[in-house]
């Protein structure tokens, strides 16, 4: 029984998982590159609405597969582009990066729902077809392994975990990389070895937009169906992963993966005798305090790339 | 400092000016007349005396959270809990004033005090994990403002369900409510109520608190210079608790405001977006509480208004928090525009001062930030 | 003969400063030349415009005799200009090779060839005396190798001149001795090296000529080994400089600061204070020496306040005081002139009124029942600064962030002494200043001494310790090495002291 129930839990864990892993990833890079991005969260909501735009318009007129992929790519493409407010901000006018991603939140919100409700006038954009989950050919027959990763999968699982490897990679075998975390740890070093940082870090904040906007798409195409403006603090839950993942890309998939699972947990509680008696304030807070436990006990040992947040002057010597 | 106020003022109109500007936008694509809209949306804060009280009643919970916002920035903390904050104070409010069956004199103050404590306990939370670990707030606090939201949506349909609807609390009786007769009545029947009062009240508690006593001056260094503070003897770890937890009391009060002032329940499943206002107002104001004051009115005409617009035009109300949230990114923006002017301004003064010996190269150093 | 680098009549000027006025430097191949001025003289914007930070706003630039425009360190690179930073740039948490290959990184098609470049690094190690660890993470290596990793930076970049930005406060004297052997090999190989330094001594030892800078100006190049050390100080500071400060005899009276038997960790959970101790007496002025990093930091914050001992004591005038709040160490009568007056002399955004009561805000006449006295206040500061000679173009209601290092230095140093303290920790209270403030610190120091208070003098600087103190402290790897008598002292044997070796009398 015990089985069946996980059975039944991780392919929801692991839908839920992975809008989170992905924006988590696009804050890997500009936090390495040293930018800090609070405004994950909007630009989420930013490729929410764009996704569910996209398709809402095009799934009459085309085959569902080419809207929704036509859906995604226009969702990355508005994150990275609406990032570009929080790179100018940041880079070039070296505003405070806390502020400036809080305003993406408050713009990204604002202008969504505003022109959602114009055109829907409830401000709802719902889509007729999502993804659909499918079982991986030969994996899924695999014991254990396959009921629980393999089936009922969505392709976008696969795509953000492509995503991930590529990722890491790229930090860490690449000449990019390289300097993007020199960026991150000691820019006057990086700009010594005649690195331009103001480049290398609007190149990563693009990128943690462009993640960002993938991951507000795969919400809707996965199991929200219809946007409604907001993605409940996935955003700020992703800057939290980032913590807990101590800014490493395998140490972020363990740590959305903890919250999709506790999240999942919570919502399906009441399917479940043993947990159903647990109050569902408890389970719903779960993650919160959990993550604050976490903040709590990577305090000491952080590994936080060493110029995160601090806007970099050139002039500085 | 004549000259700083001067330019803040500058830099808080240039930015409304651009607001403004990309609300216009927003209106064309969607097919308004700008024009249009604003008229409609100024006047329905204006119009008449209901107007004017409703916008003053819509203001209120802003001038909390701004100021919750404001002094926390100002002692070098970022709070963006300042929604969770109200939604504890609003429960403490809402909670106490649903089960005391006390008259009205009596049940306000308490519930008053009780809506600030909450607050503050909201705000002591960060503060204390600030202090102590070193964990940066604005994660910290954006936790608390989900923890506070699933508590909420727990615990008001558990023990105070409203009568209709599972997604809002009872009504607080009439002994618990902010809104008092005579000004009920001064206003034709809007939604003002003490809470405005209690807002000047606290903005002047504020501003003296800041800079007319040695806590202020405490809390200031070392928000400014934690090291400096440090060395100075100043407790940093205790001023860091009590500044989130002033915050977080102001916050709390702005939650009575709204939930027992304007409001008479509270609904569920909501995050108040006054707390993220706060931001905006704050920033808006410099961080100064009268400026936090005329900002927090300023953003009041736009909400109050919004919803007379949308029923005479077709935009839509989103089109406030659009103009709020441009208005932010460019009072962000622009401040560093100003300070730059400012750095080049004073080199050109550096020229004429008098202080010698001029030492060329480490005052090189300071204006390009490095060591001697 | 070609001169490999000549920067002609260059005039570099910032809102307010002329930092360069018509210089010309020529420098030789294969020589080793030193660019000599006080700080704030120059020589730093100089190699800035040749390492291709800055432009020059007028003056021309030659290399190997072709007229040159260096828009940005890559260009300098290309050219085979180097330069070794006095503050590394290296990432902490890279290895050595990633650090030296970051920006111009050897890869085998996308990928990064850790292999190759180490290979590489090696034999560039080998062949100039290096001795470096290519594998080792720059946060576990000493001080002295993260410069050579610094100079292999350069070396991989096939750099032909160098430029060496006072490279030597940092190091032991041992090391100073390596650098200098690492700086003949470079120049026997066919580099050219500019030394950017103060250090009068350093360029007796090393170099071949040495250009003067004064004020932005150049005084003259003069031939190393027939100028004398006097000679070159003259031309650095412009008049005759009186290497020893008038000092009387004083008699010093009882014990006012006692430090036994301390143990303390640094932020890295490495111990920093090994069981030191050291008494200070009203009316002397100890002066503690050592090479930065081998525990001063940490003594000073134990004695402050900032930093709790693990065990040992700290008396003040026979009370222990080691558990005591920093407030109520600030009320017995301690004072405190910190090494970084950005970091903790000053709140740079307050006016210069609201940094002078920084330590007695919140006591009477300048505040009552927790309401701040602005008058008082503001007579206070006003009085401060006449006294100690505080210059503000704007007055005392200026933020402390508009007065200059001097002027800033100046208000902590009034502020610190007004508070009439029995002992006053003074800790690299000219870093950074010229001569005039140099002197007037100096003096006002000497004055406390005077006075019959203990002074407690931490510095980097060995020559301002020779100068003022009584006795000479010397710190190693956190241990009290020895303590010697001011009268008796040379530096050879103090340099030995603080590079470990065992002299001289304890306590």
């Amino acid at each position: 029984m015990w089985w069946h129930l996980i059975e039944q839990i991780f392919p929801y864990a692991i839908a839920y998982t992975v809008p989170l892993l992905i924006t988590a990833l696009g804050g890997l890079y500009s936090e390495r590159s040293g930018v800090v991005n609070i405004g994950l969260e909007g630009l989420m909501v930013v490729g929410f609405f764009t996704s569910a735009l996209t398709i809402s318009r095009l799934e009459s007129s085309l085959s569902p597969v080419v809207a929704i992929g036509l859906g995604l790519v226009l969702a990355t493409l508005a994150g990275a582009v609406f990032s570009l407010l929080h790179a100018f901000a940041s880079v070039t006018l070296n505003a405070n990066q806390v502020i400036s991603g809080t305003a993406i939140n408050m713009l990204a919100g604002a202008i969504t729902v505003y022109l959602a409700r114009h055109i829907t006038g409830s401000g709802n954009i719902l889509i007729m077809n999502g993804l659909i989950r499918r079982n991986v050919p030969v994996l899924s027959k695999i014991p254990i392994l396959g009921p629980l990763f393999f089936t009922q999968t969505y392709v976008t699982t696969w795509l953000v975990l492509a995503i991930l490897l590529l990722s890491w990679f790229l930090l860490y075998r690449t000449p990019f990389g390289l300097r993007l975390r020199a960026c991150g740890e000691h820019p006057q070093a990086a700009d010594a070895a005649g690195i331009n940082v103001y480049r290398m870090r609007y190149i990563a904040v693009l990128l943690s937009g462009a993640c960002a906007g993938l991951g507000g798409a795969i919400i809707l195409v996965t199991y929200a169906g219809e946007f409604n403006g907001t993605v409940a603090g996935l955003g700020f839950l992703a800057l939290a992963a980032l913590i807990f993942g101590q800014w490493k890309p395998l140490g972020i998939l363990g740590a959305t993966f903890f919250f999709g699972l506790a999240s999942t947990i919570a919502n399906v509680s009441q399917a479940i005798p043993a947990l159903a008696k647990v109050p569902g304030i408890f389970l719903k807070n779960f993650p919160y305090i959990v993550t604050l436990l976490v903040l709590v006990f990577f305090s000491k040992s952080t590994q936080a790339p060493r110029a995160a947040g601090e806007p970099y002057d050139k002039g500085k010597r | 400092m004549k000259k700083e106020i001067g330019q803040e003022y500058t830099v808080a109109l240039l930015a409304i000016g651009l607001g403004l500007l990309a609300g216009a936008v927003l209106m064309l694509v969607t097919g308004n007349n700008p024009l249009l809209g604003f008229f409609y949306l100024f006047s329905g804060g204006l119009m008449k005396i209901t107007r004017i009280g409703n916008t003053l009643a819509t203001a209120t919970p802003l001038i909390f959270t701004g100021l919750s916002v404001a002094f926390a920035f100002r002692t070098g903390l970022f709070n963006i809990g300042a929604a969770g904050q109200m939604l504890i104070g609003g429960l403490c409010a809402t909670a106490l004033g649903l089960t005391l069956p006390w008259p009205k004199p009596l049940l306000l103050p308490v519930i008053v005090l009780a809506a600030a404590l909450g607050g503050a306990l909201w705000g002591l939370v960060p503060g204390w994990l600030k202090a102590k670990f070193n964990v940066h707030e604005v994660v910290c606090t954006i936790m608390m403002n989900w923890i506070a939201y699933w508590s909420v949506y727990y615990i008001v349909p558990a023990y105070f369900k409203g009568a209709y609807l599972e997604t809002e609390s009872r009504r607080i009786p009439e002994a618990a409510s902010l809104k008092v007769g005579w000004l009920t009545r001064l206003f034709k029947g809007s939604y003002i109520n003490l809470g405005f009062f209690i807002a000047i009240a606290t903005v002047l508690i504020i501003a003296y608190i800041l800079d007319r006593t040695t806590l202020g001056y405490e809390l200031k260094a070392v928000g400014y210079n934690r090291d400096a503070a440090e060395y100075a003897g100043i407790q940093a770890n205790r001023n860091i608790i009590l500044s989130m937890m002033i915050a977080g009391a102001c916050a709390g009060l702005g939650g009575a405001a709204f939930y027992v002032g304007y409001a008479s329940n509270m609904q569920i499943g909501v995050l108040p977006s006054q707390g993220f206002d706060g931001i905006a107002v704050a920033l808006l104001g410099a961080n100064s509480p009268w400026g936090v004051f005329m900002a927090a009115i300023f953003f009041g005409l736009l909400h109050s208004g919004k919803g007379f617009m949308n029923a005479m035009t077709k935009v839509p109300p989103e089109i406030a928090d659009s103009i709020i949230a441009t208005i932010i990114y460019f009072a962000a923006t622009s401040v560093l525009m100003e300070r730059l002017r400012q750095r080049l301004q004073k080199r050109r003064q550096a020229r004429d001062k008098t202080d010698l010996p001029l030492d060329p190269e480490a005052k090189l150093q300071e204006k390009v930030g490095g060591v001697g | 003969m070609e001169y490999v680098v000549e920067m002609l009549k260059i005039r570099k000027e910032f809102p307010g400063v002329v930092a360069n006025d018509d210089i010309t430097l020529q420098l030789k191949p294969g020589e080793i030349h030193a660019l000599l001025g006080e700080n704030g003289a120059g020589k730093s914007t100089l190699m800035s415009i040749l390492f291709g930070l800055y432009p020059p706003d007028q003056g021309t630039i030659k290399v190997r005799g072709q007229e040159v425009k260096i828009t940005d360190p890559n260009v300098a690179n290309d050219l085979g200009i180097g330069m070794v930073h006095q503050h590394f740039k290296l990432v902490h948490n890279f290895t050595v090779t990633e650090n030296i290959m970051l920006g111009m990184e050897m890869t085998k098609g996308l990928v990064l060839d850790h292999k190759a470049a180490a290979e590489r690094i090696r034999q560039l190690s080998q062949r100039y005396g290096l001795n470096v660890d290519p594998e080792a993470k720059i946060e576990d290596i000493s001080v002295g190798m993260q410069q050579r990793v610094e100079i292999l930076k350069m070396l991989y970049r096939d750099a032909e001149v160098l430029i060496f930005d006072e490279p030597t406060s940092v190091l032991t004297p041992q090391e100073i001795q390596d650098l200098m052997v690492i700086m003949r090999n470079l120049a026997n190989e066919g580099k050219s090296i500019i030394l950017i330094t103060h250090k009068l001594k350093e360029i007796k030892a090393i170099a071949d000529r040495c250009t003067v800078i004064r004020r932005g100006r150049v005084v003259g190049t003069v031939d190393v080994a027939s100028t004398s050390e006097e000679e070159l100080a003259r031309m650095m500071v412009g008049r005759e400089v009186s290497f020893t400060a008038e000092k009387t005899e004083r008699i010093p009276g009882d014990v006012v600061l006692k430090v036994e038997n301390l143990y303390a960790y640094d932020n890295r959970k490495v111990m920093a204070l090994r069981g030191f101790s050291l008494e200070v007496r009203s009316g002397e002025i100890v002066g503690l020496a050592g090479v930065d990093g081998n525990g001063q930091a940490e003594l000073v914050e134990v004695i402050t306040g900032m930093r709790k001992a693990e065990s040992g004591r700290v008396l003040l005038k026979g009370v222990d005081i080691t558990n005591c709040s920093i407030r109520d160490r600030i009320r017995m009568g301690i004072a405190h002139i910190p090494a970084d007056r950005h970091k903790h002399g000053l709140i740079l955004d307050y006016t210069l009124q609201e940094n002078m009561i920084l330590k007695v805000y919140d006591q009477a006449p300048f505040a009552e029942k927790g309401l701040l006295n602005r008058e008082a206040i503001a007579e206070y500061a006003a009085r401060l600064m006449a006294e100690f000679d505080v210059r503000s173009g704007q007055g005392a209601t200026a933020l402390a962030r508009s007065l200059s290092g001097g002027n800033q230095q100046k208000a902590i140093v009034g502020r610190e002494i007004d508070l009439n303290p029995e002992l006053l920790l003074a800790v690299q209270p000219t870093r950074g200043l010229d001569v005039g403030a140099i002197e007037y610190i100096h003096r006002r120091i000497l004055e406390q001494r005077g006075k019959g208070k203990a002074v407690l003098l931490v510095s980097l600087e060995l020559d301002e310790i020779l100068n003022l103190a009584d006795r000479i402290a010397v710190i190693h790897n956190g241990e009290l090495v020895g303590v010697v008598d001011a009268k008796e002292a040379n530096e050879h044997e103090i340099g030995l002291m603080m590079a470990g070796g065992q002299r001289g009398a304890t306590a």
